[in-house]
Formats: C-alpha cells, sequence, structure tokens
C-alpha cells in the first residue's frame, strides 16, 4: 500500500498533481516520494496521524514551501519550480484555510475577509457588497465589525473560510478546518465545505485526523433546491457524482491507502481501522 | 531541503549525542554564516521593495506614528536630563580652568555628534526594535505571516519595508529633537548651576557647530535607524519554538541591536572624521 509512484489521475484533468514529492527537515525526512493527484471538482480527504505531512502536503500545495526534490502542478502550473514573485500572484487562485484560522488580529472580521479584494486594487463599492455575501454564506454577517478575539474558535474557522472563498478560488485546501471543535461546531464546519463544494464546485484538499469528516463530505451532498443538506441515494445522485471524494491516508511520510470512501470503510487493515474507532 | 523567503535556512543541523567539539563548532559557524545570509537577504529585499510597487503607505504611516510620535516622549525627557548631566559633569572641569564658557561648545559637539544619535539610537532599538520582533514573531506563530503568503502578499514588503522606511525616517528626526532639547536642558543647567547666561551658552553651542557635525549625527542617526528595524524585523520572522520563541526573539532583538549600535557608532565616526576633511 506504500507509495508506489504511481499517478492514479488517469485521462482525467488533474487540478492538483504530485509526483514523488519529497522534503524535510533537520535532516528527517517528512514526506518519502509521495504521488497523488486531486481531479478538477473531487474532494480529496487527507488522512493521517499527528506529523505525518498533511499540512506539508497542504502548504506544498500552495508554493508556501518548496520540496526538496519531486515535482508539483496546480491548474497547470509547475508550482514546485516557480519563484516567490510568481508564486505570490499565482496564489491567488487558491483558497486557504490554516488550522486555527490564522486571521489578522488587528483587522475587522470584514477586513479580514476583504484583505485579498483590498490587495486586489478592487473598488470599495465592489468589496462591500462581496465581503458580505460570503459573511452571509458563513451565516456570520453580524460579526462584519468585530476583531478575531471576539469570537469563538468555531467561528473564527467559519470566516477563515469566508476569507478564503472572497474571490471564489477555484482550489480550496483545508488544514484539519474541526481540529479541537466541539460536535455541533464541527458538523457546521462541514455543511460550511459541503455547500461550498457543491454551489461554488470547488476542488478540496482537506486535511483531518477525523475520517467522520471524509465520510460526511463522502454520503452527503447540499441540495440547492431545498438548501439544506441531505444524504446520496444509492444509485448515486448527479450531484454526488460530479462532486466525488476520495481518501489519501499518510503513514511514516508515504501514501498507505488510496481510495473509495467504501473501501476504506470495508479495510480489515488495523492501521486504518484504527481511524474507524 | 525547502526553501522560501522567509525560511530561515540555518538551525537545521540534527542534534546527536555523539557529536564531537569540531562538529559542534563546524554546526555553529554554519548557523553564524547562515544567520547572516538570511538577514542580509532580507534587508535588501527590504531596501529594494521601496523601488518598486506596490508600496503600503498607511502601514508606512501607521509605524511613523509608532515609531517616532510613539518614541517622543521618553527622547525628550531623556535628552533634556542629558544635556543638563553633560553641563554639570564639563562644567564642574572646566571651573578649574576658569573657562565655564566653554561648556556650551562641548555640550553642543557631543551631542550632536554622539550622544544624540546613540542615545535615540539604543532608546528607540529599546522601544522599537522589540515591539516589532514581537508583533512579527507572533504573527508568525500563530501562521498569519503564512496566510499573508497564501493570499499573494510579499511579506517583506507588507511588514519589513513600512518598518525600515518609518525608522529611517524617524530616527533622524527623533535625533534632532533630541539634540535640541539636550541643549536646552544644558541651558537651564548652566544658567542655575554655573552662573552663566542663556544668551551666552546658546550662542557658543550654535557657533561651535559646523556642517560636517551635522552629517555625522545625521549619518549616524540614519544607520542606527536601519539597524533597529532590520534586527527587529529580522528576529521577529526567524522566531522558532511559539510563543516562547517570541519571547526570547524580542529579548534578542533589544541585544543584538543595541550591540550592533554601539559596534556600528564606531566605525561611522572614524569614516566620518575621515569625511569631514574631504567632503564635508
Amino acid at each position: 500500500m506504500a507509495g508506489d509512484g504511481s499517478f492514479p489521475c488517469g485521462e482525467a484533468r488533474s487540478a492538483i498533481a504530485f509526483e514523488n514529492v519529497r522534503i524535510g527537515f533537520d535532516e528527517v525526512e517528512i514526506l518519502r516520494g509521495v504521488s497523488f493527484c486531486v481531479r478538477e471538482r473531487e474532494t480529496v480527504v487527507l488522512l493521517g496521524e499527528t506529523g505525518t505531512g498533511k499540512t506539508l502536503t497542504l502548504k506544498i500545495a500552495a508554493g508556501l514551501l518548496r520540496p526538496d526534490s519531486g515535482t508539483v502542478d496546480v491548474l497547470g502550473q509547475k508550482v514546485s519550480e516557480m519563484v516567490e514573485s510568481d508564486l505570490l500572484a499565482f496564489r491567488r487562485k487558491i483558497g486557504f484555510m490554516f488550522q486555527e484560522g490564522a486571521l489578522f488580529d488587528s483587522m475587522t472580521v470584514a477586513e479580514n475577509v476583504a484583505y485579498r479584494l483590498n490587495e486586489d486594487g478592487a473598488a470599495p463599492e465592489e468589496i462591500e457588497p462581496r465581503v458580505k455575501e460570503v459573511l452571509r454564506f458563513v451565516e456570520l454577517e453580524h460579526t462584519v465589525d468585530m476583531i478575531p478575539s471576539e469570537l469563538s474558535g468555531g467561528m473564527r474557522r467559519r470566516v477563515s473560510i469566508a476569507r478564503a472563498l472572497v474571490n471564489r478560488p477555484p482550489i480550496v485546501l483545508y488544514d484539519s478546518p474541526t481540529a479541537g471543535l466541539d460536535p455541533i461546531t464541527s458538523q457546521t464546519i462541514i455543511t460550511l465545505i459541503l455547500r461550498l463544494r457543491d454551489v461554488y464546485g470547488v476542488t478540496a484538499l482537506l486535511a483531518t485526523h477525523r475520517l467522520q469528516d471524509g465520510f460526511a463530505l463522502a454520503n452527503f451532498h447540499f441540495d440547492m433546491h431545498a438548501e439544506r443538506v441531505v444524504a446520496n441515494s444509492r444509485n448515486g445522485s448527479a450531484a454526488a457524482i460530479a462532486t466525488r471524494t476520495r481518501f489519501l491516508v499518510y503513514r511514516d511520510g508515504e501514501i498507505y491507502f488510496e481510495g473509495e470512501p467504501e473501501e476504506i470503510a470495508n479495510s480489515d487493515d488495523p492501521y486504518l481501522k484504527r481511524f474507524l474507532v | 531541503m525547502a526553501d522560501t523567503p522567509l525560511q530561515v535556512t540555518g538551525n537545521r543541523t540534527k542534534q546527536e549525542e555523539t557529536a564531537s567539539i569540531v562538529e559542534v563548532l563546524e554546526r555553529a559557524t554554519k548557523r553564524a554564516v547562515a544567520a547572516v545570509q538570511d538577514y542580509s537577504l532580507l534587508s535588501f529585499r527590504a531596501l529594494t521593495n521601496l523601488a518598486t510597487a506596490p508600496h503600503y503607505f498607511q502601514d508606512t504611516l501607521d509605524q511613523m506614528d509608532d515609531v517616532g510620535v510613539g518614541s517622543l516622549p521618553i527622547i525628550l525627557l531623556s535628552g533634556f536630563f542629558i544635556g543638563g548631566v553633560m553641563v554639570l559633569q564639563t562644567g564642574a572641569q572646566f571651573v578649574r580652568f576658569g573657562q565655564t564658557s566653554l561648556t556650551g561648545d562641548v555640550v553642543s559637539l557631543a551631542l550632536v555628534r554622539e550622544l544624540g544619535p546613540a542615545i535615540t539610537g539604543l532608546l528607540t532599538a529599546g522601544r522599537c526594535s522589540s515591539g516589532m520582533a514581537s508583533e512579527l514573531g507572533s504573527m508568525l506563530v500563530t501562521e498569519q505571516v503564512d496566510a499573508m503568503r497564501a493570499m499573494g502578499t510579499d511579506p517583506s514588503r507588507k511588514l519589513v519595508t513600512p518598518r525600515l522606511l518609518a525608522s529611517l525616517l524617524m530616527v533622524p528626526l527623533l535625533t534632532a529633537l533630541m539634540v535640541f532639547v539636550g541643549l536646552l536642558g544644558g541651558c537651564v543647567a548652566s544658567v542655575f548651576s554655573l552662573q552663566l547666561s542663556a544668551v551666552e551658552f546658546w550662542r557658543r553651542s550654535v557657533d561651535a557647530l559646523e556642517f560636517a557635525d551635522l552629517m555625522q549625527g545625521f549619518m549616524k542617526s540614519l544607520v542606527f535607524g536601519f539597524i533597529l528595524a532590520t534586527v527587529g524585523c529580522y528576529k521577529g520572522l526567524t522566531v522558532r519554538g511559539g510563543t516562547q520563541g517570541v519571547g526570547r526573539a524580542t529579548t534578542q532583538a533589544v541585544v543584538i541591536s543595541s550591540v550592533f549600535i554601539i559596534v556600528a557608532d564606531l566605525f561611522l565616526t572614524k569614516l566620518c572624521l575621515y569625511l569631514s576633511n574631504k567632503i564635508f
């Protein structure tokens, strides 16, 4: 099961493709030749214990870290070979939700959400409605003038989601979006990720150590007519097929498992079963 | 190993229990060289950012307010009393030769050439270099710097350049104010302690100064502003070890920038004395 260097995207267009990626710090190799791809509009759930390189994978995909070797292709561009000045422009196509939100603590919620639009030099009359729209999407319209320290942990993550999607990026990277949250708040965050996927059709790479987050993404979809989250039908609805969810499991810096939700759910592998508990 | 603009290239050697003294020294040297390299690159980038867009004018104004207006009370208060002390000390010596009228000359030259820039640099470093290190360090450990990069902003442009520009503009102005208030304090002390007339003290203080003296003070304060901003930002952006690391970086920023200022002062004095005969 360990990473065999295979490249499973086949004929489909890949939004993110890693090929034999290696990275290490302090002479300790964290990622040891990781290869995988994420197709357009697909959600890949990256599972793994703490310290297995999930966050590193996301940061490499966003060009925040450069791998020691291997190639990283995102939206058709070789991110692993780009210089920082090109990466700065390129990263505007990617939304990144950090584990603790990483909101700018000296700015209000509105300023945080509008940050990227302000950087792009958008007109104020364009920024305000857009900020309101994304804050409405995460149901935090009332927090516009609040500062991050006045928000709860779950609210900070929701603002972080709003900030990540403000300029409608085709790819969103989520770093442990439900880590440290209570079950109800975790459910709210997952529902938002579902809505973001099904309403805007974003490609997502989601790092987590909670298998139930992955199953929720795989087994439910957001019904835009009913405006609520509904379970996928057994024969597979069009919405569910269009937004496929796959799992990647990291172990010791390598891909230990790669497959569909049913495969991981029915697996007898003792290591995978640890995530099912 | 991974490299990004603000990633530290030092501190990456594996700690082995059986390392020999040679290996330990080798690692320490590598770390030091890497730190100098990172510091130089960050400073160079912060300076070259001034020549290209985008510019963060509001951030620069905010920093000018923090460095300039924020440091004003301690600079003025210190300047006044340092000027007074200088007059008391030098006056006590001149009394022995009956030359108390020379006090204004000496105090003025000392303040403009040396004490003004050096003490302004040290006080501002204590207040602002530590502030910059702790602010940027906190942003780094809470992933705000990464978030900035993820949203397409160059942190050296948004965070370092405004602080550097603000320090380059504000430290010379603070120095000028400190010298003025120092002479004011000296004037008060000379009137009450040495029974000199205020007009006489002020006239001699101003007459003693030449253009080269003013340039020496200006040049030093400019360099000290550069040192305190770049050291503060570098220590902040290379924090390791969470909140404890932020505390350590804050202390190091003050210590390193203060030592750099004192060391640079010696070389700048020599350079300025050389230039005063050639250019000014």
